[in-house]
């Protein structure tokens, strides 16, 4: 039964039907949410779809919406993306997987087109360098970002005695308040890092690399090199960190952590029902908790504060957070290119795109839709994290990115069970980094 | 002459009916095995790279040297002896000889339970056991009511647990089989060793095992083969976690082909799985023909 799987996945890429080669009609394919209640993004390309049929008479949009959990729909688009038969004029490309469809050759550089786009210099940097390759090309329109943060009750923190305007200096601000919250709230989680596995990129991206981007000395990348960092003093002092939360009881207990549930956990149960303290968790978590999402959790913004991630040490700038985000980028093998440009244009005027952030809580990546006020007063928090957006790191994206990420939370899991020390952990990460690249790796 | 010029002639003509079925099985069967075959020997990825080439054993010397591979064998293995040839298959003759001795209406009633855990898709079998073990769980919640202790199953016995889901919903299969195959015993041999005095254990030992030995052989083959493909079960209870503690061969090619991208690897992967469940089947064969 597998094995067929397997090959469905490879025979699939030799076949399929449609064509693209209707000049009149620009297909776009996109993630639908596998929850049918949820229907942001059909409803919005539905009106964009009618805005720009009738700003294009004669041309038409086919919306090709692909129902998949993440990791799923990349792989169905990423063999949709090998056959000109198959292929559409317009995806929709998690910046996580873009860098490794570029090399794939999947995707068609953007910059002739926005060089002629006086929109394009709305975008902040950070956000335009998410879809440029290797290569230093741009692949893709960023529609939105999300980052990450602290988030807390005030309830369990007046329990405790502690501010409910709580901003943690250093690492060492956050364990002692978990610490404190540990021995005059009882019964209650004093502080939730995603760990593991279990967790997939949840545990690498809002645990791991929040820690390891605020030790100031090791990205997991050199760009100018080229090449992955070894395991040096930050990658260690972070695990040290995920080990003192796991060893001290301050974490979920191990096996709630490790169970690959834990975020919809911590998002539906533990946060609302007041048995979570700390969360270092993402921007997007208010969309769980408004009208029609089953969660309705209106008081929200009165019982949890907000507190951005501080660097190790407190070093300048003194927070951290991490970005992702999805962007609309054209195939190479669209029929119909400079048609597909056309609709991201519609897409991302100034008031559709605020219309878009607003709707799906997303995280401004226009300056021009960041200082809006209908956008700022649209929901709360979102200032808070749009103004993260300038301390913001995007992850280095390359084709193995995603190993890289796995060997990660392997070395996070083995310190949270306590199966494996610190300096083992990143030993074994930096015998799997070598093996993964193959040695393209520097030691800093 | 003629005879030798008529011959070809006829047994071609015989062939005919044959022919689309043969052209059916070529391109929809021997094709994509093997186009597997030979991706097997590329390291074709999905996405990440810009062309793929032809790498010869490399996939292979890679898969048996490493660590996860070499876990994702062992489990398997596990997997399969514990949950099929102990589990499924003692207790579906277990409880296929004890419903030949019961009531109709308890007969008809254990079948029906047993029966429907079989029905049930493979993932729904998966979230009914997911909620059975998970901790706060109906087997905990029965724990608790006996004053014993509970755990997170799924954490602390992961590959234990996947497995005796397996056996859940795998059992009625063996039982179906035995049942079956006990019918087919003749009652009089039965009857005539009770006269001659030998005891219910006796009796299965030196007459109902030997007699349904052809029906262990097929059952114990072809409940090995569809264990070896487990997927759905352990993807939905555990996802092969905690770490890799019940990350079988199925789910370790999953990971490799669909997380990390790695086509080539992964058919290699299941190259090797083929040639697992083959083994299996050899051994199985050679019992079988012995026996008869």
């Amino acid at each position: 039964m597998f094995l067929s799987a397997v090959l469905a996945a490879a025979t699939l890429t030799a076949c399929g039907g449609g064509s693209g080669s209707d000049p009149d009609v620009v297909k776009v394919s996109f993630k639908q949410s596998t929850d049918n209640k949820v229907r942001v993004m059909d409803t919005y390309l539905a009106d964009m779809k009618k805005e720009f049929e009738k700003a294009h008479p004669g041309k038409k949009v086919k919306l090709v919406p692909i129902k998949a959990p993440d990791s799923e729909y990349y792989t169905k688009l990423q063999q949709m993306l090998r056959s000109p038969r198959t292929a559409p004029d317009l995806v929709y490309e998690d910046t996580f997987l873009i860098n490794s469809d570029i090399t794939s050759g999947y995707l068609k550089p953007l910059d002739p087109y926005l060089e002629k786009w006086k929109d394009w210099k709305q975008f902040i940097d950070t956000a335009k360098t998410a879809a440029r390759g290797e290569d230093g090309r741009t692949y893709g329109v960023p529609d939105g970002t999300d980052t990450r943060g602290l988030w807390f009750s005030k309830d369990i923190f007046r329990k405790a005695g502690l501010p409910t305007d709580w901003q943690p200096k250093n690492w060492d601000d956050i364990l002692d308040t978990a610490r404190t919250i540990k021995k005059k709230v009882p019964g209650v989680i004093p502080l939730n890092v995603y760990t593991g596995k279990p967790a997939g990129e949840m545990a690498t991206m809002q645990g791991f690399e929040m820690l390891l981007y605020g030790t100031g000395e090791d990205p997991l990348y050199d760009p100018e090199q080229k090449k992955w960092v070894a395991a040096g003093k930050g990658f260690k002092d972070s695990l040290t960190f995920v080990e003192t939360v796991y060893k001290e009881k301050l974490g979920p207990d191990v096996s709630d952590a490790l169970d690959p549930n834990i975020g919809t956990r911590t998002r539906g149960e533990l946060l609302p029902e007041g048995k979570l303290a700390i969360n270092l968790d993402g921007s997007w978590l208010p969309q769980d908790w408004i009208e029609g999402s089953g969660h309705e959790w209106p008081e929200w913004p009165k019982e949890l504060g907000l507190a951005h991630m501080p660097t190790q040490d407190g070093r300048a700038p003194g927070k951290v957070s991490m970005s992702g985000g999805w962007t609309w980028a054209v195939p190479a093998k669209a029929g119909n290119p400079d048609l597909a440009f056309e609709f991201i244009k519609t897409m991302q005027t100034k008031q559709n795109a605020r219309k878009w952030y607003i709707a799906n809580s997303g995280i401004a990546v226009r300056k021009d839709v960041a200082e809006d006020p209908e956008y700022v007063k649209a929901q709360p928090g979102i200032k808070f994290f749009t103004d993260l957006v300038a301390h913001t790191h995007y992850r280095p994206a390359y084709p193995a990115y995603p190993k890289v990420s796995t060997a990660i939370q392997e070395a996070m899991e083995g310190v949270t069970t306590g199966d494996t020390s610190v300096a083992e952990a990143a030993r074994t990460y930096d015998e799997e980094l070598d093996s993964i690249t193959n040695g393209e790796v520097i030691k800093k | 002459m003629s005879a030798v010029g008529t011959r070809p002639r006829r047994s071609l003509a015989r062939a005919l009916p044959a022919g689309p079925g043969v052209v059916l099985l070529l391109l929809f069967l021997a094709g994509p095995i093997g186009y597997c075959v030979y991706l097997a020997f590329t390291d074709l990825q999905l996405t990440g790279q810009a062309e793929s080439s032809f790498v010869g054993l490399d996939n292979f010397t890679e898969a048996f040297g490493d660590k996860d591979f070499r876990n994702a064998v062992w489990l398997t293995l596990v997997f399969t002896v514990v949950s099929s040839l102990i589990g499924q298959n003692t207790l579906g003759l277990t409880l296929a000889a004890l419903m030949q001795r019961a009531s109709g209406p308890v007969r008809t009633l254990t079948g029906g339970i047993v029966v429907v855990a079989w029905v049930l898709p493979e993932v729904v079998a998966g979230f009914l056991l997911y909620a059975f073990f998970r901790r706060e769980g109906t087997l905990n919640a029965v724990l608790d009511w006996l004053h014993l202790p509970g755990q997170n199953w799924l954490y602390t016995l992961p590959i234990l647990a996947v497995s005796f889901a397996n056996v859940w919903r795998g059992t009625a299969f063996s039982m179906l089989v035995y049942s079956a195959a006990l019918n087919e015993i003749p009652k009089e041999i039965t009857e005539a060793a009770q006269v001659d005095g030998a005891s219910g254990r006796r009796r299965m030992w030196h007459i109902t095992l030997p007699m349904i030995r052809r029906s262990i052989g097929t059952n114990l083959m072809l409940n090995t083969l569809q264990t070896l493909s487990v997927f759905g079960l352990i993807w939905v209870m555990t996802r092969g976690g905690p770490g890799n503690r019940s990350q079988t061969l199925p789910l370790y090619m999953y990971e490799q082909a669909f997380q990390n991208s790695m086509i080539g690897y992964a058919t290699a992967v299941a190259l090797l799985l083929l040639l697992v469940g083959s083994l299996f089947s050899l051994v199985y064969m050679r019992l079988l023909r012995t026996e008869v």
